[in-house]
């Protein structure tokens, strides 16, 4: 019996709380992609790079808070300086609507088109990032680390197997119930949100009932600067903040996004953690919990792993490829805000 | 009156200011810099052909370029290596094994689900979980002790399978095959669907093909990188020992040393020139025949091609996999003239955008433009080192030189190269989207 629970301590510390963490994040991450969908009809694939912007500022408010001896321990300043980080996203991402997208919108040129131009600013962004902060890697991290570490775990159980939860995962989990719950209030409950989600279903039906569209793109690139930042801002907190690691976000992202149905907020949701269980359960060694679960004195030779740990972005290509051939609509039926 | 002359003379004029500008390099920073360019605008041109088949013929947008001329390059590395016999008497028949079962577990995947699939696709899903995960741990209970055998043979050196041990020119055409493979594959699932969809599987495909390319050391090496490609074109050493060079070099009025490397690079470039010559011809050809008209058609207007009977997924096909092949061969031809397979060096979206670029410039729809855009880009891209350096130098010449701006700007040169770049593209798609050379309609004569 006790092999069993610790088996499934083994399980919870190395793929539920990581994956939970992880998936929070690709949630948040998909949420802004598929706010783009749902309003503007293009795959933005310059989110990732405004993910790294949006917590560069949010990284040079922590500096700045952390100099004056503001903090808000055993939470990590970061959250305090996330405001900050918030607006610097969102005017950069007015201001590049204005000067960039709008001549395109107003030509209304075709999703592809703005697809290269969300190429073409993603270069931008991302040199502007590596040029400002510099390519390498900022660990802004401070508070408390660990809310319980596996010693504690395993001295108040008597366990073998210890379960630790980071300051940062609980961070995590915690602000994205926040920030989701906040979106789906703001977008089935108050009148601008409602808009939104009309101008979504049937522009032209909106544009007839007097939808100011210029008010809709605006607000979409608001809250999609703002939910990029959070989730740049915990993924640099969870691991650590380099602009190269944002880049390779952008596949688990986009997968999640379609994996759920592009343009339906409640599937990036889903997507997110189906993406992040898929790819931490599948490069998980089971050599532990099989140990555990099979009988006395069995061990396996090998690592029990299906996929080497390299394999992880391949994880959330097959599954995007599995989605597109069984169900190229996702599994919420996608384009719907 | 000047504005019809450079219309009526575009291609020509632009050509020679090209031409002008490797003349100055060559003058200016020495002939094998300017060769060494050339070499690499003559690849870059045939990507940018490539791409420009699937971008400006179809419409379609690849966002794998680099990991499709990658596969090119594992090609030049599985045809020419000579193979490693030792690892393959430890590992190669598990690895014959283990392949084989992939094959077969394939075919049996689509017997059964035309057996089953078609009746019940409940049904089907499940036989094909099953098949697929049975043939996975068979394959790996033959792969992964082979593949450790396999590493362990003299690492420092070998430790990977090697090739077949040919000629290195008969890889450029295996690449076409590989990429024209993969490719296959991904516009089997994702054309047909919304266009993004294949942006973002091309995206994948080539982070996998990466990450393939990085890991299984037993055919590639890794990051331990494959060096010393056997090469098409005589070696520096043999030509600086030959009696007739020698001669040929005191004639031109070179030091041997200079002249060979320099020989070797003009031969590099004739042989490139010859690939692009014949792809241009070809793709003219196409470009003007029916099949041409009709894949632009479909371009321009899908539901109509559609409703004059056009099969609009099926020709996508094959222009995305002809595409993906002359990318493929493009990346063929990089490993061989570098006479080294570097996976670590294919960055995949920086240099899949630098291709992009090179189109859209160019002009997407002509293969003279996207030619030239190959040229233009790639040579900006080389140049704009030594300008951006010389410019922060000139622009920062007041402060001190430790000045901490001064350095800043100094290190983050390279950041740069690409910022400009992705400017230089928004800029283009705003004010000028037919490109430097802009496609030719029959209407505008």
């Amino acid at each position: 019996m006790t092999d069993f629970i610790n088996a499934l301590i083994v399980l919870a510390n190395f793929i539920l709380v990581p994956a939970l963490t992880y998936g929070s994040q690709l949630a948040l991450g998909a949420l802004g992609v598929t706010l783009v969908y749902g309003v503007l009809r293009f795959s933005n694939f310059a989110h990732g790079e405004m993910m790294a912007f949006g917590t560069m500022i949010t990284i040079f408010g922590t500096w700045g808070l952390q100099a004056l001896g503001v903090s808000i321990a055993p939470l990590p300043t970061a959250l305090l300086a996330l405001p900050l980080g918030i607006a610097g996203a969102v005017a950069l991402s007015l201001i590049l609507d204005k000067t960039v997208y709008k001549y395109h919108r107003q030509r209304k040129a075709s999703p592809v088109i703005f697809l290269i131009v969300s190429i073409g600013l993603m270069f931008f962004i991302g040199g502007l990032v590596r040029f400002i902060i510099g390519p390498g890697d900022q660990i802004f991290f401070d508070g408390t680390r660990f809310i319980f570490s596996a010693r504690d775990f395993k001295r108040a159980t008597g366990l073998d197997e210890g379960l630790a939860l980071k300051m940062t995962q609980a961070v995590t989990i915690i602000t994205a119930i926040i920030v989701v719950a906040a979106m789906f209030w703001f977008l089935n409950k108050t009148r601008t949100g409602k808009s939104m989600r009309a101008f979504s279903d049937n522009e032209n039906l909106a544009l007839l009932s007097g939808i100011n569209p210029d008010r809709v793109v605006m607000i979409t690139w608001i809250l999609v600067g703002a939910l990029a930042t959070i989730a740049g801002t915990l993924y640099g907190l969870d691991k650590s903040f380099k602009p190269f690691s944002f880049m390779q976000l952008l596949l688990p992202i986009f997968a999640a996004a379609i994996v759920g149905g592009v343009g339906n907020p409640l599937g990036a949701i889903a997507g997110g953690y189906v993406i992040a269980f898929s790819e931490i359960a599948v490069t998980f060694a089971y050599k532990k919990v099989v140990t555990y679960l099979g009988p006395d004195s069995f061990q396996p030779d090998s690592l029990v792993q299906l996929l080497g740990t390299d394999y992880k972005i391949a994880v959330s290509f097959i599954i995007l490829v599995i989605v597109l051939i069984v169900r190229p609509t996702g599994i919420f039926s996608g384009k719907t805000l | 009156m000047n504005q019809t002359f450079f219309n009526q003379y575009r291609t020509p004029i632009l050509y020679s200011v090209m031409a002008l500008l490797l003349v100055i390099v060559g003058v200016g920073q020495g002939w094998s810099v300017a060769f060494t360019i050339l070499n690499l605008c003559l690849i870059s041109a045939i990507m940018s052909l490539g791409v420009n088949m699937q971008w400006g013929y179809a419409g379609l947008f690849n966002v794998g370029v680099m990991g499709f001329a990658a596969l090119g390059g594992l090609a030049a590395v599985l045809v020419s290596m000579p193979p490693v016999e030792e690892a393959r008497a430890a590992g190669g028949q598990g690895i014959l094994v283990g392949l084989l079962i992939l094959i077969a577990t394939i075919f049996v995947s689509i017997l059964a689900w035309k057996q089953f699939g078609a009746k019940s696709k409940k049904t089907g899903y499940w036989m094909l979980f099953v098949i697929i995960a049975v043939g996975y741990a068979l394959m790996r209970l033959f792969f992964l002790p082979s593949v450790e055998a396999i590493e362990a043979v003299n690492p420092s050196v070998t430790g990977y399978l090697g090739g077949l041990g040919l000629p290195i020119i008969l890889s450029w055409p295996v690449g076409m095959v590989f990429a024209a493979g993969a490719a296959y594959v991904i516009g089997k699932v994702a054309l047909g669907l919304r266009s993004d969809y294949l942006a973002i599987a091309t995206l994948g495909i080539s982070e996998i093909v990466l990450y393939f390319i990085k890991n299984e050391e037993w055919l590639t090496r890794g990051v331990k990188n494959v060096n010393g490609l056997p090469r098409p074109v005589p070696y520096e050493v043999d030509l600086q020992q030959a009696t007739w060079f020698q001669q040929f070099a005191a004639d031109w009025g070179m030091e041997v040393a200079e002249a060979s490397s320099l020989f070797v690079k003009v031969c590099y470039a004739g042989l490139f020139i010859v690939v692009i010559a014949i792809l241009m011809y070809l793709s003219e050809t196409a470009l003007k025949s029916p099949w041409g008209r009709m894949m632009r058609a479909i371009r321009d207007n899908e539901v109509a091609a559609a409703a004059m009977g056009k099969d609009v997924v099926k020709r996508h096909l094959t222009i995305f996999v002809i595409g993906s092949a002359v990318i493929g061969l493009a990346g063929a031809m990089l490993t061989t003239l570098d006479g080294q397979f570097t996976p670590v060096g294919y960055q995949p979206l920086r240099f899949t955008f630098l291709i992009w670029v090179m189109v859209i410039i160019g002009g997407s729809g002509n293969n003279w433009g996207a030619v030239l855009g190959g040229f233009f880009i790639w040579f900006f891209w080389i140049e704009a080192e030594p300008i951006g350096l010389w410019l922060v130098d000139t622009l920062t010449s007041f402060m001190e030189p430790t000045h901490w701006l001064r350095l800043h700007l100094m290190d983050s040169a390279a950041h740069m190269r690409l910022m400009t770049v992705g400017i230089v593209l928004l800029i283009a798609l705003r004010y000028a989207p037919e490109g430097l050379i802009p496609e030719r309609t029959a209407r505008k004569h």
